[in-house]
Formats: structure tokens, sequence, C-alpha cells
């Protein structure tokens, strides 16, 4: 099957993925996606489980060449280059376009180190540059008032929530153009989700925001774009209204009113 | 909805409030034919009865509302499963409606009794706007069960064959209240009557209108014939 799909908006397109296909070894697990993520949006890819989403995802910043026998063919267009590309540098990448996991991951070191880590291996700043870069970040991801007056424990000292809003941070102090989700709120309690769904909405002004969610209702909620896929396949995308009330394609419709397919 | 969900609760659920509106339609029919067989013979009781019964026609729609928004909480409906049940939320107040003009019918048949001389009125002239009326909300409701997008467009058609027979209707009345201004009063209410089989038929079309809404995910309320025989035909 091949989609190539674009929603019909005027905002400009920070990634073109053209004829996207990914391998594990021998398993054909991404083919011949095509799909624009729109600058300042939010974007959710959704499906059941091995149908893709997260290799898509993991695709966007090349967090697949960590391990052997993964391959991705085809472009993904990058502020004019093709990030596939074997001479594309995979550090400043990865600082472009930040990625947050499902699991929090903080590092075990304290609140502060954790945000300011990523910062001093990209940028020279001065000690008050830095605490302003800090509680910058930590107030985009709306989690500054629960610890600015302990920066100094250790990030794993935090709640599942406030840990995964931390990581939220990590990858805003670097201050990348694009912020990949994978599944964010998979491992939270309904108000940390809330939160961090809140969190999305307001990143959205200043970044572009990628996520992946087993949660429908979620993808409903936050984002502007939806791609459902299944199989590897890209089956629809487009206006997340348009595809959560009237979807084009039947697979679609069966899937998000909780049909057999 | 042909399909089955994955949790067979919610699939209940659907067919519960789906099949609780056709009772309900079905309760609204019967009001009608008892209001208008109280119009045609003047029998008091059975005006006396529909009136009595417009209180269970308000009880259905509330109970459906509630389960309606039971449903919702629990289950977060996306794509035609929203779509159904914002008809049917829709379905249940024109149905509502309806059942009020059918106890306006019968409580003009009571005013024209008391008021006399209603005999010498062309009440009988009402038996097609009758027909046509009560016809067009049983088909719209038969429409809506099977999701007969076809029949819907029939029935929006049909509406205005009501509203012309009313017009001429209200002519006729006229020419009565000219030559026999002693009938002006039960004119009046027979005039209220040929209104309400009028309204009567546009809820009917108002539900016609949802069907479309729920297959085709189009709002075709305020739309022309031509529109949304187009919208039918495309995919």
């Amino acid at each position: 099957m091949q989609t190539t799909a674009s929603p019909e908006v005027l905002s400009q397109n920070v990634l073109e993925i053209r004829n996207l296909n990914f391998y594990y070894g021998s398993f054909h697990s991404l083919k011949n996606i095509n799909l624009d993520i729109k600058e300042n949006s939010v974007t959710a890819f959704i499906g059941p489980s091995g149908c893709g989403k997260s290799t898509l995802l993991r695709t966007l910043n090349r967090m697949y060449d960590l391990y052997p026998g993964q391959r991705a063919e085809g472009e993904i267009m990058f502020n004019g280059k093709n990030i596939l590309d074997a001479k594309q540098d995979l550090n400043l990448l990865r600082a472009r376009i930040g990625m947050v996991f499902q699991k929090p991951t903080p590092f075990p070191m304290s609140i502060y180190d954790n945000i300011a880590f990523g910062v001093r291996l990209y940028e020279d700043l001065s000690r008050s540059e830095m605490d302003d870069r800090v509680e910058w970040a930590l107030q985009k991801a709306a989690i500054w008032n629960e610890v600015k007056d302990k920066l100094g424990q250790s990030g794993l000292s935090l709640s599942g929530g406030q840990q995964q809003r931390l990581c939220i941070a990590r990858g805003i102090a670097v201050k990348p153009a694009i912020l990949l989700l994978d599944e964010p709120t998979s491992a939270l309690d309904p108000i940390s989700t809330g939160k961090v769904e809140e969190l999305v909405s307001t990143l959205k002004s200043e970044y572009t925001v990628v996520i992946v969610t087993h949660n429908m209702q979620q993808a409903a909620r936050v984002s502007d774009y939806t791609a459902y896929m299944y199989l590897g396949d890209l089956v629809e995308f487009g206006d997340t209204e348009q595809v959560f009330f009237k979807p084009k394609r039947k697979e679609t419709e069966d899937y998000i009113t909780g049909r057999f397919g | 909805m042909p399909d089955k969900h994955l949790s067979s609760q919610f699939d209940n659920e659907l067919n519960s409030v789906s099949s609780r509106l056709m009772e309900m339609g079905g309760l609204v029919e019967s009001q009608i034919q008892q209001a208008v067989y109280a119009l045609s013979l003047f029998v008091e009781n059975v005006a006396d009865t529909v009136i009595e019964n417009e209180h269970k026609v308000n009880t259905m729609e509330v109970e459906i509302d509630r389960e309606l928004s039971m449903i919702i909480a629990k289950r977060q409906p996306t794509a035609n499963d929203l779509r159904l049940l914002m008809a049917i939320s829709k379905a249940t107040a024109n149905l509502e409606r309806a059942g009020d003009e059918a106890a306006k019918i019968a409580r003009m048949v009571k005013s024209m009794m008391a008021h006399g001389g209603f005999r010498a009125l062309p009440s009988s002239e009402l038996r097609l706007a009758t027909e046509m009326a009560s016809d067009l909300l049983r088909k719209s409701l038969d429409a809506f069960a099977r999701l007969d997008t076809a029949t819907a467009v029939t029935i929006l058609k049909e509406d205005d064959l009501i509203d012309k027979e009313f017009d001429g209707f209200v002519r006729k009345l006229i020419t009565y209240m000219m030559e026999d201004p002693r009938t002006i009063s039960s004119s009046l209410d027979l005039l209220f009557v040929a209104k309400a089989l009028e309204r009567i038929g546009d809820h009917a079309k108002n539900i016609a209108e949802l069907i479309i809404y729920i297959v085709k995910g189009e709002d075709v309320r305020h739309a022309s014939i031509e529109h949304i025989e187009s919208t039918i035909q495309s995919l």
C-alpha cells in the first residue's frame, strides 16, 4: 500500500519523509512511508502494537543506529539535508531532534546536572547563564515550582511524573527544533499524564512535537495531525479532528472506534 | 452498526440505547395516531388518554439522554460511534417535540368540542396531511434503524409536500371564517392542528437529516436538496 499524505495547511514542513523503508535484519518494518511534519505543531502516530509507529519515531533522530542489523532507506529531509545520510553528525542531529522515552530516564545525578549535562556538551555557558538555562528549561517543563528548592537532590528522588517532566526539561534545555515523545505518559498516573499533556500543548508554540501514543484519546486531545499506521504502512494521515470525527479509511475507523479489523 | 467492537459491553450499550430510541419512536407514533383518531371522530376520552400519556414520552427522552451521557463518559466514542450517539440525542429531542404536537392536537380536539360548531368545519380535509405526517415519521424511524440514506432523501422531499398541503388548508379555512364568523374560534383551533401536523413532518425531516450525518459525517441541516443528493452519492 502506498500512501502519500500531507494535510492541506499553509505551514512549513520541518521534516519531509520520502519513500522511507526500514528493516530489522530481514524484517521489513516500515513500508514506503511518505509524510510531512509541520513546524510548530503536534503530530501523533497511532496504531496497534508492532505497527511501526515507534520505529518511525526512532528513525527521525536515527536512534536505531545504536543497534546493529537495523537500517533505513529513503529520505528524511531536515533543513535541506537527508538525515539518513551516512555523513550526518549524529550527536548534532540528536541535539536538534531530541527524544523522551516511555519510561522516565533521569541520569543518576542532581536535578540541576540532569539539565546542565546535555547543555555543556554543545554550549559553553557561564555559571549564571547555565543557572538561567536550567531554570528556563524547568519552567518550560512545568516542574520548576516543584524542584526549585531541591536542585541539588538526585533526579531519581522525584516521583515518576516529575521524573518524566525532568526528562522533557532535559530535552528542551539544548533548544532542539523537534521533540520526539515515545509514549511519554504510559508509565504515569492520570494527574501526571494531564500535566505532560498540558505541557505538550504549550511546547508547540516554540517546538515541533512528534508523539507516539497507545492512548487514542490522548492523540485526539494533544495533536494537530494524526497518522494511523498498521503493519508498517501509513494507512491515513490528516488533521486530527478529521481523523477522529470522520476518518477517510475504514481501517482507521475500525481502529479508533475499537472494532475488530 | 454492523461491525462489532472489541468490547461487547460497548456493543450492548449502543444497541440498548438505539432500541430505546425506537421504542420512544413507537410511543410517539401511537400518540399521533390516537390524537388523529380523536380529531376525526371527536372522541374526548381518546384525546384525554393522549394528554395523559405525554409524560411517558418526556420521561423516555430524559432516560435516553442519561444513557447517552453514561456511554460518552465511559467510552469516549469517536467517528461513527460518536456521530450515532450525537444523532440519537438529537433524534430524541425531535421525537419529544413531535410528542408535544400530538398532545397539542388532543388539546385542540377538546377545545373544539367545548366551542361547539366544529362539525361544520373541514376537519376531514386534514386526513391527507395527517397520513403524510405520521407516515413520514414512521419512515424516518425505519430509515434511522437501517441507516438508509436513500430513504432519508425521499423523506426530505416529501416534507415539502406536507408544507404545501398546509398552505392549501390555511387558504381553505380562511374562506370558512369569512363566510361564517361564528366558526372563527374553532377554525383557529383547526389551524393549530394543521400547524402541529406540519411540525411533525419537520421533525421527521430532521431525523432523516441525522441519518445522513451518521453515515456520511456531513451536517446537511441547512443544505439544499441538490447538495444533499450529491453528498449521498459521494463515497
